[in-house]
């Protein structure tokens, strides 16, 4: 398995060099493109520019980063400079940022090869990408399957090999649910721990960049490169941030982890209560000690989510009227030039997600849902608070199932939502979350397993997620295409 | 908790989007089946209880009133559906 940390090492012992490399990959992505669909544009050019600037450096004998030189990819809500960055929308379908998103400097300040922009829900509203406006991206275990969402393209380009780790971002499971779906590792950081400029809004309380990757290590190769504090982000947490490899330490014999019942509900599947038993006994067997926990108004989180993610999409998105980028619809007069624009630009759960925002913030309403839901926040981040006063970590599954097929739950919005509700709670306390691979369900669909820690507790996070790891070489399975040739 | 058909007209309005006819009965059934959901939260007693916009506890995040580079004009234009001298172009606002 093809991971940052070997091919960093690859690299570094001029096994193989940063373009031969990035070709291969490329050629790679040539192969299974055209049965995932991963990616909504290609910027092969300056990957292998990048690559061959790596290549000069080592041959100088220059000390070079981790990430220097591994082809990855981001996902299309986050800007870079004068490559497209289109939502995975027709109202953005032809935009081109002309500045770079925050985490986009960082890395290039790594001298990172970026091989494209990967597709996603439109707006990143939605589970499964398939409410991209631009792309069907299909999940690499089976492609009759959805990838989740609203990352899809970045889960299965790197669970199919077309990119080695990808940038995601989460604002109610989006790295997370399809990094489980495609069996891959997902880091949703801290609210406030990763720069935020540079990705376009869907709920600017929620939202948050991390990376998606193929084992914990890389996880924690990428945070190091994205996380700090950023004055373009007024909501970034201030203060250093730590080497968080330090924390891939293979042991969790002095920690406690809280399983919360509420997590582990009607909806579950046989399979995943499963993976889940045994990913208990694994972490038993390893000396953690594990209690159970109940976080009994999680089971609001939903509700309180929904409200509070919709009613600042419906106001984050109230920019694209026609005027000053993106679509525009002729027409006589503003109001119904940008009535057209928006009508026309944005897909139906992107409308319908705008419609019960501003439904919920409306004069009337704004106390019975808006209120309410701010209120139910603070009762959810209090039980956190208290339950990480007694645990270390909380263990749950990432999704209540695996992937589903195409079109199972695209019609029923409803449905779509309730499969968030491992999810959506971590958004709402700020906290960090991640999934990592445990296991494959009887029809061969990888099972995300989930871990949650208090704020700015990513070293506990990953140091318990890496010794699951270790200790569990059979949940570290590679998609049938996944393999990369070198 | 229903919602009705004049009201989404009347939201669709202030989200300056338009609802076609053939589609409001399915607008309406969706929307109502979502607010009847999270209608759930009214089970909660909620007084006293302070609301939570923000995970972080960051206030008034000020820096040096410092000139600092900014998006250069041509740039900040350069997405624009519509540009004239310099600035962006709309329909006329004012009737004549």
């Amino acid at each position: 398995m093809a991971t940052i940390h070997e091919l960093h090492t690859q690299l570094v012992n001029k096994n193989i060099s940063a373009v031969e490399l990035t070709q291969a990959v490329i050629a790679h992505k040539a192969k299974v493109e055209p049965i995932v669909h991963a990616y909504l544009s290609d910027s092969h050019e300056s990957a292998l520019a990048t690559a061959k600037a790596v290549d000069e450096a080592i041959a100088k004998g220059e000390t070079i980063s981790p990430l220097a030189g591994i082809p990855g990819a981001i996902k299309d809500n986050i800007c870079i400079k004068d490559e497209p960055a289109t939502c995975a929308s027709r109202m953005l379908e032809h935009f081109i940022p002309p500045y770079n998103a925050s985490v986009i400097e960082q890395l290039q300040n790594q001298h990172f090869v970026n091989l494209g922009k990967l597709n996603m829900d439109e707006f990143a509203m939605g589970g499964s990408t398939e409410n991209s406006a631009l792309a069907k991206t299909a999940n690499p275990w089976n492609t009759d399957c959805v990838p989740g969402g609203s990352s899809g393209g970045s889960a299965a380009a790197v669970s199919s090999g077309s990119a080695i780790w990808a940038l995601g971002s989460d604002t109610g499971g989006s790295i997370r649910q399809p990094a489980s779906f495609c069996g891959v590792v997902g880091l949703k950081p801290t609210y406030g721990n990763v720069s935020r400029y540079g990705l376009i809004a869907f709920a600017s309380s929620l939202d948050q960049i991390g990376p998606l990757t193929r084992d914990v290590t890389d996880a924690a190769l990428v945070l190091n490169a994205i996380s700090g504090h950023d004055p373009k982000d007024s909501t970034s947490i201030p203060g250093n941030r730590v080497d968080y490899t330090t924390a891939l330490v293979n042991d969790v014999k002095n920690l406690k982890i809280g399983v919360p019942k509420e997590f582990f509900g009607d909806g579950l599947s046989a399979d995943v209560r499963k993976a889940m038993d045994e990913a208990i006994e694994t972490y038993k067997k390893l000396g953690a000690e594990i209690v159970e926990v109940s976080l009994p108004n999680s089971k609001y989180a939903l509700s309180a989510y929904y409200i509070i993610a919709l009613a600042e999409a419906s106001s984050n998105l109230a920019r694209y009227d026609g005027v000053s980028y993106g679509m525009r619809v002729a027409a006589d007069n503003l109001v119904e030039m940008s009535t057209k624009t928006r009508t026309e630009g944005f897909g139906p759960e992107v409308q319908r997600r705008i419609l019960l925002g501003t439904y919920v913030l409306s004069s009337g309403y704004y106390d019975a849902y808006y209120l309410k839901a701010l209120k139910v926040r603070r009762l959810i981040k209090n039980e956190f608070d208290e339950a990480f006063s007694k645990v270390d970590l909380l263990l749950s599954p990432t999704a209540p199932n695996t992937a589903y097929k195409f079109g199972e739950k695209v019609n029923d919005p409803l449905a779509m939502y309730l499969e968030d509700i491992c999810t959506v709670p971590a958004n709402l306390a700020g906290i960090p979350g991640i999934s990592i691979p445990a296991g494959m369900s009887s029809n061969n669909l990888p099972i995300g397993l989930q871990l949650l820690g208090p704020a700015m507790g990513e070293e506990t996070l990953l140091r318990a997620a890496f010794t699951f790891e270790q200790a569990r070489p059979d949940c570290q399975l590679v998609a049938p295409t996944g393999e990369v040739s070198l | 908790m229903k919602i009705s058909q004049d009201e989404i007209k009347k939201i669709a309005f202030l989200s300056r989007l338009e609802v076609k006819e053939n589609n409001m009965a399915n607008i309406e059934k969706e929307l109502s089946d979502i607010l009847t959901y999270v209608a759930e939260l009214n089970e909660l007693d909620l007084d006293g209880v302070e609301p939570m916009a923000h995970a972080v506890p960051l206030h008034n995040v000020f820096r040096e009133d410092e000139e600092k580079p900014s998006l250069a004009h041509d740039l900040a234009l350069s997405n624009a559906p519509e540009a004239e001298d310099g600035y962006f172009k709309v329909p006329r606002v004012v009737q004549e």
